[in-house]
């Protein structure tokens, strides 16, 4: 099936960031998600819990070079929250069988395994990053997340110059790196 | 662990080879390199994968909070609801018609005072009776010079208040719900007092100022406003907006003493007292001065205040639900757009960690909140 020329767009600029686009996916689908939800026993913070994971789902496939997209994007969001509710709902041993279809569905079992191996990990990421301390942690996130210079990074930590910095902040990746893969490797 | 000159200027080319900073020549040099030995090809590989994890971390986190931002900016158009808007639309009605009220008192208060006071200054004028209208004057000026000095201590208490000065009128517990200095505490906590200031697991004092109080859901909301105070990035816990389950493993933390104290319970009952449904009922021993309080969940979500203990039965609490803070700064803000409180509602970073990793980190948001009245001379 060959997705319409808007979905597309749409679609692209979700994988670029694009802010209207993000929020046009988001306003097209939130409410049939919401009613999904709350009609099958959970509540307003559930409903955007899941409809936000499956949006940082579909966002981090899209970015995948291998993307493509079979289904129309609302039959692809339905398809994810509908596994996601299902699975949380049976662990807080709340399952019940009378789950309505609203909406088609897809297959999305291979794409919810990638999900979750990037969910575990964030996790080791999230906690390598807190174990790692200041002003270590710090340095990373301004040196690899808001992609400040050394020089910049230098004057704002009060570093005498760049080469210290530098030195302080290879350290700090080394570390990082150490504490990331002991966690990692048990993951696998 | 001691780290290598070498060591540092290997992981330096291994970085500026990975971000193809290096020069043709050098690059050539170096994948011979990675040929011959397996460590650094592995260095390669290693940094190659975490600067990936990096990036794909930071992509979520700002991914997660465009999301979140939309999500807010779509509920404020109405384009998407949550079931709120009819009690939100009703306070305010009822704020509205409260303030009328008040304004139409004073203004009419005012009124009466200016009628009063033209009627003596014709009952005085006309007689010629100079000596009575100074006096009436100096008086005045007596007064406004010993307001003015007034204002000057309170300013000055407020900046830097002195413990002889002031008179402690009540205590109790509060935590921070945004992490530029807001802190939520039960109304009763401050006791009709103007003035408050808290103090840090570390036992450090910080001016506070009273932003906001709620007499009816007992919530109150302070500002520390003190330049000693550091900011915190980011708070370690979440506000959950979402209903409590029975039965749940709750703790709290407070200053029942002068000291950060820990206590734990349950969740006995989804009301509170008399079936009250802004709060929740728990098993626990709380002490006067554990008002205030967060409630955790296990993972570390605040889903309460702990406000109250049952007279007649040991060990029975209330809280406050945690979702009445969020109407609460709905509301303020609504009244008062200069106020910027972000409430935090993602996932809580305590989240399968142990108890004592948890206190650690969430303690130096909990500070003791002491009301106090300045001590007349």
């Amino acid at each position: 099936m060959k997705l319409e020329y808007t979905e597309q767009l749409l679609l692209k600029g979700l994988a670029n960031n694009d802010s209207k686009a993000i929020e046009t996916i988001y306003k097209d689908n939130f409410k049939m998600i919401q009613n999904f939800i709350i009609n099958n026993n959970g509540d307003y913070d559930d409903a955007r819990d899941v409809f936000q994971e499956a949006m940082i789902a579909l966002y981090e496939k899209v970015q995948s070079e291998s993307f493509v997209l079979t289904c129309k994007i609302n039959t692809y969001v339905y398809s994810v929250c509908r596994r996601l509710w299902l699975k949380r709902l049976q662990s807080q041993g709340k399952f019940s069988n009378q789950m309505d279809y609203v909406e088609e569905t897809v297959p999305i079992e291979d794409d919810l395994e990638i999900h979750e191996k990037r969910n575990a990990e964030f996790a080791i990421m999230e906690r390598a990053l807190s174990s790692l301390g200041e002003p270590c942690k710090s340095l990373i996130e301004g040196y690899y997340f808001k992609k400040m210079d050394m020089q910049a990074i230098a004057k704002e930590f009060g570093y005498t110059n760049a080469d210290n910095a530098k030195n302080q902040k290879y350290k700090c990746f080394m570390r990082l790196k150490k504490l990331f893969f002991s966690q990692y490797n048990i993951g696998e | 662990m001691s780290i290598q000159r070498e060591d540092i200027a290997m992981i330096q080319n291994v970085e500026r080879y990975l971000e193809g900073k290096m020069l043709p020549n050098e690059i050539a040099y170096f994948e011979q390199l990675r040929k011959n030995i397996p460590e650094i090809d592995e260095m390669v590989v290693e940094h190659n994968m975490l600067m990936h994890q990096l990036n794909n971390y930071s992509n979520r986190i700002d991914f997660k909070n465009s999301l979140n931002d939309i999500h807010e900016k779509l509920a404020s158009h109405g384009d998407i609801s949550e079931g709120e808007d009819v009690t939100t639309k009703g306070r305010i009605i009822q704020l509205y018609n409260k303030y009328k009220r008040v304004t139409a008192i004073a203004a009419s208060v005012g009124g009466f005072i200016a009628l009063v006071i033209s009627a003596l200054v014709s009952s005085i004028a006309p007689s010629n009776n100079n000596d009575k209208l100074e006096q009436l004057g100096r008086e005045v000026a007596q007064i406004q010079q010993k307001q003015q000095n007034q204002g000057n201590t309170i300013n000055e208490v407020t900046r830097h208040f002195t413990e002889n000065d002031i008179i402690v009128t009540s205590g109790g517990t509060g935590f921070l719900i945004d992490a530029d200095g807001y802190l939520a505490t039960n109304a009763h906590v401050l006791h009709g007092s103007s003035n408050a200031y808290v103090m840090s697991s570390t036992h450090h004092n910080y001016d506070a100022s009273i932003v906001y109080r709620d007499e009816v859901r007992d919530i109150a909301i302070l500002k520390i406003d003190d330049s000693d105070f550091a900011p915190a990035k980011k708070l370690p816990y979440s506000i959950k907006k979402s209903e409590v389950e029975l039965g749940e493993e709750l703790f709290t933390l407070g200053y029942p003493r002068n000291d950060i104290t820990y206590n734990k319970g349950d969740l006995s009952a989804l009301t509170g007292f008399n079936g009250d449904t802004l709060s929740c009922q728990i098993q626990m021993s709380a002490n006067p001065g554990n008002s205030g309080g967060p409630v955790f969940n296990k993972n570390g979500d605040v889903i309460g205040i702990l406000s109250t203990r049952e007279k007649q039965s040991q060990g029975v609490s209330f809280a406050i639900k945690s979702k009445n803070i969020f109407r609460l700064v709905d509301e303020l803000k609504k009244k008062d757009n200069t106020i910027e409180i972000s409430l935090p509602t993602s996932t809580s970073s305590l989240k399968n960690k142990d108890r004592v990793n948890q206190i650690k980190q969430i303690e130096n948001c909990v500070y003791l909140v002491k009301a106090f009245n300045k001590k007349l001379n």
